[in-house]
């Protein structure tokens, strides 16, 4: 299993655009993904689910991949994280 | 079926097309217990592909004739159709519940969408809130086996036939496929009206029964000059309709040439043709057709649309803006128009027997003078920043007229004292109640000058209510009665060296035009859209031949049908 974490800067938070493309990154890969915001954990190939999160900017989050392929994962959300803006 | 239907003309032009119904379909359903749980997965799935390829070619279709932009939401709505927990849970409910597909995508779209609108701090979260209403319908109509209106698919051109249309609807609209607008709901400035005129497409609104009386896919006719809708038109009805088009687009390329020429008789006797508006919105309107002035800027926008009684400063930028907006042409501002027909819930008003003949317009503000200095104030601010005139609905006498302009002056003076930079402001009186017309020349000496409401001063002169269908045939502008009132108006003005302008329906009206250049009047203020036509109409008139038509309207005719067979032997109006 891998883990990041991420201290999003993104003035709106994963929301709209980005969370839809993190999602996209998410998933490509078949590895279990998982987005983790105050305790409560999501499937973050989900859009509902990241967006249920309601994650603001400022918020703490991380992201955990288990599977055959969770370190090429974990490199390709975190590379979507900075692109987007979301995490420096 | 054939029929016609009766709409308010909303966008000039004619459209014939085949119809377009854009009325959802009955997507309701029956809760059912199911015992083959992998099947029902299975339709389930069936639907999710279809809503998706139907998805993905709509996003494509949208890319290609709106811009990504508008593709986008497609976009989000294919991730929904994509998103493993919405699937799991639906699936997890067929199975788990033995219910229906339709039941269980309620039963866990509703949750979600509960959820998101629950984000009230969060707006974006409660526009996703319909995201996934609009992507949960697209997939009960595929389990369901109906079809949705798809706008962003059309490929062939067609009439848009809707009960109403939405500012999201339109979004998805292809221009070059839509030919014309009809729906049952809405008046001239609904949104659907403004939108028809901004793409200049004709349109018919409020016809109450388009989407009940026109099948998917009918042919049509919409005429958008006259209100007039035909469904499934014969072959000569078809014909007719396309010369009347055809004359149509020519006429109005003509018309658009004189956008920005001064509006010259054929002997070079210049009038200002200007516009009637009825919120700063329609200032581009104005513009876009080559208008000369505002010659009448209805106030009550203000007073309609809200739930408390317009500020000063609120009141200050719309007449700002519309001031500012015309650059330095004149912009008439007529002040509160409003009386016992329009219920305004910060101002109780008496219901009335007779709201038009009670306790309305400048009676109001004479006696609630704190609502009229607030206004004057308003006005006097935006008149630094433009040409701005002021002048008061419904005065009767001349002592009403003074003591409206005492008020006013009143202000005036408080302002500069304070000082305030206040421009040159015309202070006239809206012409409507024929006991002011008879003596015109009395008020002339006060006023600068008179704008002719020719709806009301009609309705008075006449005594018939103007929405009284039993009296319409007394709605007669052209009766020489009308007419002499007019006249004497316009030589009262002239005498005392002020001037006259026309602010009703009439000073558009293709009959009345002519003699009212021969009358003298000095200002015609329309609708907008009627203002190159009428530009091309007076290019083609003499001052002299007018007023010679107009002496004999006056003085020889004595009906109104008289009138008009004048001005028809006279002026070759087409």
């Amino acid at each position: 299993m891998e883990k990041r974490d991420f201290h999003v800067i993104a003035e709106t938070g994963i929301h709209a655009r980005p969370a839809t493309l993190l999602v996209q990154s998410a998933s490509k890969f078949n590895s279990d993904i998982q987005l983790t915001y105050k305790d409560k954990s999501v499937n973050l190939k989900s859009i509902m689910g990241v967006m249920s999160l309601g994650v603001g900017q400022g918020a703490d989050v991380t992201i955990s991949a288990d599977g055959d392929d969770e370190a090429d994962a974990i490199a390709a959300l975190e590379d979507t994280m900075k692109k987007e803006g979301l995490s420096d | 079926m054939a029929g016609t239907l009766k709409g308010i003309a909303a966008s000039d032009g004619i459209a014939i097309a085949k119809a377009y119904l854009m009325v959802d379909p009955d997507l309701s359903f029956e809760k059912k217990t199911i015992t083959d749980a992998d099947a029902e997965v299975a339709r389930l799935h069936d639907a999710l592909d279809k809503s998706k390829a139907e998805l993905s070619l709509i996003k494509e279709k949208a890319a290609e004739n709106l811009g990504a932009e508008e593709a986008e939401v497609f976009e989000a709505h294919l991730t929904i159709l994509s998103d493993p927990e919405l699937i799991g849970n639906i699936e997890d409910k067929i199975k788990n519940d033995a219910i229906n597909a339709e039941e269980a995508t309620k039963e866990v779209t509703d949750n979600f969408i509960e959820m998101f609108e629950a984000m009230t701090d969060n707006a974006y979260m409660q526009e996703r809130a319909a995201d996934i209403r609009d992507v949960t319908k697209r997939l009960m109509s595929h389990l369901l086996g109906v079809e949705l209106p798809n706008p962003a698919l059309i490929d062939s051109e067609v009439i848009i036939v809707a009960h109403d249309l939405t500012p999201s609807d339109t979004a998805q609209l292809d221009r070059h496929y839509v030919k014309g607008f009809i729906t049952d709901i809405g008046g001239r400035t609904s949104h659907s009206a403004i939108m028809s005129r901004t793409l200049e497409i004709p349109a018919v609104v409020g016809s109450e029964k388009a989407t009940t009386s026109v099948k998917q896919g009918e042919m049509m006719i919409v005429d958008g000059l006259t209100g007039d809708a035909i469904i499934d038109p014969s072959e000569d009805q078809i014909k007719d309709y396309q010369k009347k088009s055809d004359e149509f687009k020519a006429q109005k390329a003509e018309w658009e040439k004189l956008k920005n020429e001064r509006t010259l008789s054929k002997d070079g006797v210049h009038f200002d043709l200007a516009a009637n508006i009825g919120t700063p919105d329609d200032l581009q309107g104005v513009l876009d057709n080559g208008g000369e002035a505002i010659g009448l800027f209805r106030s009550e926008f203000l007073y309609m649309n809200a739930s408390e009684l317009p500020s000063e400063d609120d009141q200050f930028e719309a007449y700002k803006k519309v001031v500012e907006g015309m650059n330095g042409k004149q912009v008439v501002v007529r002040t509160m128009d409003i009386g016992g027909d329009k219920e305004l819930p910060y101002l109780p008003l008496p219901e009335e027997m007779n709201p038009f003949l009670g306790y309305r317009a400048i009676r109001i503000s004479l006696d609630r003078t704190d609502l009229f200095r607030t206004q004057l104030r308003a006005l006097l601010r935006a008149s630094a920043f433009g040409n701005l005139a002021i002048m008061f609905p419904m005065i009767a006498t001349v002592a009403e007229f003074k003591k409206a302009r005492a008020i006013y002056d009143d202000e005036r003076q408080k302002m500069i004292d304070a000082g305030s930079k206040v421009g040159d402001i015309q202070v006239g009186m809206m012409m409507e109640i024929p006991a002011a017309a008879m003596i015109a020349d009395k008020l002339a000496k006060y006023v600068d000058f008179f704008s002719i409401g020719t709806n009301d001063l009609i309705q008075y002169s006449f005594a018939a209510d103007r929405g009284n269908e039993k009296v319409a045939y007394l709605y007669q502008p052209y009766n020489p009665s009308l007419l002499r009132l007019i006249k004497q108006t316009i030589d009262a003005s002239h005498a005392e060296g002020k001037w006259t302008g026309m602010c009703g329906e009439m000073a558009g009206d293709q009959i009345a035009v002519p003699i009212l250049m021969g009358l003298g009047l000095d200002e015609f203020s329309m609708s907008a859209t009627s203002i190159l036509k009428t530009r091309a109409l007076m290019k083609r008139l003499t001052t002299d031949d007018m007023k010679k038509l107009a002496e004999k309207a006056v003085t020889e005719a004595e009906t109104n049908e008289d009138v008009i067979k004048l001005v028809k032997e006279t002026v070759n109006n087409d």
